[in-house]
């Protein structure tokens, strides 16, 4: 009974994979041939981008405010209170900048692709549209995919400059520092490594958080418990792959960008 | 109850169309879902300008076998040819310019929420990109059609459950199909509305004798389809003379994913198959 349904348990996730895998070459691809809906494009990066920006920026700040106490506390043991700007700064623009970016929008973003195509799909709505002869791939999914790559660089920008804000006004308001030096250092001592390294990150977090938005919402089934589902099971399983692509793609781009 | 087809009325407009060769053939049809088979076996075909109505009880597979009409589904076993192309195999891609020769009007309407009703309606024409004048006009006539002019600039979400099939069915019909799909048009509508949705479905068969499916448990939506016609004079279905039936209004009845029934109502009412008896009773 046991090995039964961990057999079932099994070959369910190796399909689920293998869907999903076929589902994301097939929305990526779709981009390189007509039709292209460009408007949804728009729409779309419009509601991920700019619907993202507030609380991209509020947790940007308070993520380079927290970066900038902690840090503080402890390298003042050392005397070394002068590399917090050093500290925020490759630390927000390496790491914290574009995961917790991927994270944040994934929870907003995520959840409401799976939730709307959920939706659409338990009100038959995705197989009207099949029935008027338009493709949900073509019109719903690779604009989604697309969008959220484009605007989760920018906004992962957003985050590392709103992260280096946020140190700079912990360390000059609360830990009663020099701004100059903080900003100083935090200028200093990036390299382009740090920057390639902090800007392709988003490109794949993008990629992840939107295909299993999608992937999910449009493999809902169940009526509107089924939506819920989809939309709890995009945002864990979006979360935890962007946490743990990042630790690959760390390993990865260190290696690569320490060949330059 | 003794049935005679209105062609035996000269001057009748309920006279049956000529053959150029069936819409949609289905041959020894099957399709499951991790289970038993949902259709098994099924043998049909509609033919130009017939309306064939299909009937059974709910869960029987009524929907999934006109899914499998427009290629939504795909049949594990049996070949399924429409417009007189096999769709069984038929890639996704080259499916959607077929589709879009067919109307389908979906069970609670399938309306899209975030668009309004002029852009449910003539989704079909932005997307071909249709000069906005055009769109809006074809969408009034369409709108005409199911005398809801009134509802252009609303949403969805503000129309009752009856005005709702309706639009679906404005949606359906804006490109002149050549084949019509209805999913249980009626189901769970009051009487009333049920009956307005009938006779436009009657005003479609007797103005543009496009050929139809419609899936339906009701049975008194099946007689009205046959034992009615559209008046354009009156601009309302009339009951035919007693004994008279729409001669290209056939049945067909579902028992458990097997076709138990094929013919006219005529032949339904004479039928002395048990599952068919007890459905009429």
């Amino acid at each position: 009974m046991a090995i039964a349904t961990i057999e079932k348990t099994a070959k369910n996730l190796v399909l689920t994979v293998q869907d999903y895998s076929l589902f994301a070459w097939r929305a990526f691809t779709n981009l390189y041939h007509p039709p292209i809906y460009w408007p949804e494009f728009l729409v779309q990066a419009d509601i991920i981008g700019v619907g993202s920006l507030s609380i991209v920026v509020l947790s940007g700040l308070s993520t380079g405010g927290v970066l900038a106490l902690q840090s503080a506390a402890t390298l003042s043991a050392f005397g070394a209170t002068a590399v917090t700007g050093q500290f925020v700064s490759l630390t927000m623009i390496r790491e914290l900048g574009p995961v917790l970016t991927g994270v944040m929008v994934s929870g907003r973003n995520a959840s409401s692709m799976a939730s709307e195509l959920g939706s659409m799909v338990v009100t038959e709505q995705i197989d009207a549209m099949r029935a008027l002869g338009v493709d949900p791939m073509r019109k719903l999914v690779t604009p989604r995919i697309f969008s959220s790559i484009f605007t989760l660089f920018f906004l992962t920008i957003v985050a590392d400059a709103c992260g280096i804000a946020g140190g700079g006004l912990v360390t000059v308001f609360m830990n009663h520092q020099n701004g100059t030096q903080y900003f100083d250092m935090a200028w200093e001592h990036l390299r382009y490594p740090d920057i390639i390294q902090g800007l392709v990150k988003p490109l794949f977090f993008g990629y992840i958080l939107s295909s299993i938005g999608c992937f999910y919402g449009m493999r809902t089934s169940g009526g509107t418990e089924g939506v819920g589902r989809s939309t709890i099971e995009a945002v864990v399983w979006a979360s935890v792959l962007i946490i743990f692509v990042d630790f690959l793609l760390t390993q990865v781009l260190l290696t690569l960008l320490s060949m330059l | 109850m003794n049935e005679t087809p209105a062609s035996s009325q000269p001057g009748q407009s309920t006279a049956p169309i000529a053959d150029a060769g069936p819409v949609v053939i289905f041959r020894n049809v099957s399709i499951a879902f991790d289970g038993p088979p949902v259709l098994d076996n099924i043998s049909f075909s509609v033919a130009q300008g017939e309306t064939r109505v299909l009937l059974g009880p709910a869960g029987v597979g009524k929907s999934v076998l006109l899914k499998l009409v427009n290629g939504l589904l795909r049949p594990d076993q049996g070949c399924i040819e429409l417009f007189g192309e096999d769709i069984s195999h038929m890639p996704e891609e080259q499916l959607f310019p077929l589709r879009t020769r067919t109307g389908m009007v979906f069970q609670e309407g399938a309306l899209f929420d975030s668009l309004t009703v002029r852009d449910n309606v003539a989704y079909q024409l932005i997307q071909e990109r249709v000069p906005d004048d055009e769109i809006d006009r074809r969408v009034r006539d369409a709108l005409r059609f199911v005398e809801l002019e009134e509802t252009f600039d609303l949403f969805p979400a503000s129309l009752s459950g009856g005005m709702r099939r309706r639009v679906a069915i404005a949606r359906a019909l804006i490109r002149q199909p050549e084949l019509l799909l209805y999913d249980s048009p009626t189901g769970g509508l009051d009487p009333i509305t049920s009956t307005t949705i009938i006779e436009l479905i009657v005003k479609e068969r007797d103005v543009f004798h496009t050929p139809s499916l419609l899936v339906t448990h009701r049975l008194q939506d099946a007689f009205l389809l046959c034992n009615h016609r559209f008046e354009p004079q009156l601009g309302r279905m009339v009951p035919l003379p007693k004994g008279i039936t729409d001669p290209n209004t056939t049945f067909l009845m579902l028992e458990e994913g097997r076709l138990i029934f094929d013919g006219s109502l005529h032949e339904l009412v004479k039928s002395n198959n048990k599952f068919v008896r007890e459905f009429l009773a």
